[in-house]
């Protein structure tokens, strides 16, 4: 195999990365604020999935164009959910907490079974076959497309907890929640918007990913699992960790595919884990805690 | 301005305050004295809507405001500066400053408090970018301060200003809460120095196991037996 392979590559990991980081910034940004581990996580990116498909087979509407509304519409989803069913959950113990999440995550797959069906859909954009040329790397269009969306999607989040009251806020829950008590804040609705911009991550992301895979029914238990090692590798809370964390799952996926085959990609997500949790556990860009 | 009527409150089977009644006249300095794990705490926690009182009622006005949750008692203008500061350590002054004046009471007149507190507090101005965190205790509870006045409070309740503070730094901000008071503010001050919250109080209560077990103005206590013995080591 000659090097320009490798460039190719290790560029199509670093994009699909960016989408995988996307979806793990969710899981992030909600674990960090609200405290909440979301184990239905990829369950509830194929519902983001599946309406991205919906409207592309029905109507030919283009994920990527869609990707604003659906993110729009699981914001929806993620406020509601956080504010009816998993509120009065706060302050229960986590088995209670993670028992709710998981029968979430069951019923969305058997929902998702009842409705579509087993079989994989697809979406077949009339750009999925294209590609740029840039010097000697060749570069698959659909995902430059969705890297580029993922990276301005991440951008406006920082932007909004960097600069926004409301973010700023948000901020302030995840670092006193008594703090924030004190000075009446109202917590639970700060709560509810936290888990509706996870939700948004994972719809925009959603979108993207229907570019880059097929969809079925059960493929969100092994999202829900990417998450969660992307967002301790790259440390639990930090957005920016989440971020570059998707990359390096996502480009150590794509060169473990090249190197040996692609049914190994996941061991070697999982290695890196392990190496992570051995001798950085607080992640490659999270704090120890005190 | 504020009456608490006959508050029980528990936590878990344990109960934190028996009947317990005061009342905080409009423009007063009120003092609650007491042991550690009296419940002084406790009786601020339920104003301040943190904790649900059992039985009784807290009028604030005319309006009872048992059992709010916290962001409506804060809106009407009760702010709390709670024990150990509370404020948002990687979050900077100014941040720290703005979320104070969120709600929606304070929002129209968030300038002209910011520009009060920098006033009252200069450090907070020079400091404005520094993570909170990175404040010296008394810096800190200047800030905690600055945060609840940036909220336009009508009362303010001190949990325990002075804890851990050296002794002429303690000083300086029991005076910063007279000047308060006599610009109008209302205080409840919950303070472990007794000498000197009786000295600031015009009246003050002696909580006991949950219990007021004593009340009158702050001199009264001051040369009180049981009050000079228990607390004032005398």
């Amino acid at each position: 195999m000659t090097f320009d392979v490798y460039l190719n590559v290790v560029v199509a990991g670093i994009l699909t990365g960016l989408v995988y980081g996307l979806m793990a910034l969710g899981l992030s940004v909600i674990f960090g604020v609200v405290r909440i581990v979301n184990f239905a996580h990829g369950e509830m990116m194929s519902i983001a999935m599946y309406l991205a498909v919906v409207l592309f087979s029905s109507f030919g509407l283009d994920p990527l164009v869609m990707l604003v509304p659906i993110a729009a519409v699981m914001f929806a989803f993620g406020y509601v959910l956080q504010a009816g069913l998993i509120n009065p959950f706060i302050t229960r113990p986590e088995h209670s907490q993670f028992l709710l999440v998981v029968a979430l995550a069951i019923i969305i797959v058997n929902a998702l079974l009842i409705v579509f069906g087993p079989d994989a859909r697809t979406v077949q954009t009339s750009y999925a076959y294209d590609s740029f040329q840039l010097g000697p790397v060749l570069v698959d269009a659909s995902k430059a497309y969705a890297g580029g969306a993922a990276i301005a999607f991440a951008a406006a989040l920082f932007a909004f907890f960097r600069y926004s009251r409301v973010g700023t806020a948000i901020r302030a829950c995840a670092d006193n929640y008594t703090g924030a008590l004190v000075i009446g804040l109202n917590v639970k609705r700060l709560y509810a918007l936290t888990f509706a911009l996870g939700m948004a991550c994972v719809g925009a992301a959603g979108c993207m990913m229907t570019l880059i895979v097929d969809v079925t029914p059960i493929i969100g238990p092994a999202y829900t699992l990417l998450a969660f090692v992307i967002v301790i590798t790259g440390g639990l809370g930090s957005m920016a960790g989440a971020l570059f964390g998707g990359i390096l799952i996502g480009l150590t996926e794509a060169l473990a595919g090249l190197i040996f085959t692609p049914s190994a990609k996941s061991m070697f997500a999982f290695a890196i884990l392990v190496l992570v949790l051995l001798f950085r556990p607080q992640g490659l860009l999270g704090q120890r805690l005190s | 301005m504020l009456r608490v009527e006959n508050l029980d409150v528990f936590y878990g089977d344990a109960q934190a305050l028996d009947a317990v009644s005061l009342e905080v006249e409009r423009g007063a300095i009120v003092a609650i004295v007491g042991a550690n794990g009296a419940g002084k705490t406790s009786l601020i926690r339920a104003i301040a809507g943190m904790h649900k009182p059992a039985r009784g009622r807290i009028l604030f006005g005319a309006t009872d405001i048992a059992g709010w949750p916290s962001h409506r008692v804060c809106n009407l203008g009760i702010g709390q500066v709670a024990e150990g500061r509370q404020i948002f350590p990687t979050l900077s002054v100014a941040e720290n400053l703005a979320m104070g004046a969120l709600l929606p009471r304070a929002r129209a007149r968030r300038e002209e408090n910011h520009e009060r507190v920098l006033a009252l507090f200069p450090v907070l101005a020079e400091r404005s970018r520094q993570a909170a965190g990175t404040l010296s205790g008394g810096e800190q509870q200047m800030l905690a301060i600055g945060r609840c006045l940036m909220g336009a409070p009508e009362l303010i309740m001190f949990d325990e200003p002075s804890l851990g503070l050296a002794p002429a730094v303690a000083h300086h901000l029991l005076g910063t809460i007279r000047a308060l008071n006599r610009d109008g503010l209302t205080c409840l001050l919950v303070e472990q120095n007794v000498a000197l919250s009786l000295k600031l109080a015009g009246r003050a209560y002696v909580l006991e196991n949950g219990r007021i077990t004593l009340t009158g103005t702050g001199s009264e206590l001051l040369a009180d037996d049981r009050v000079r013995s228990a607390y004032l080591g005398l």
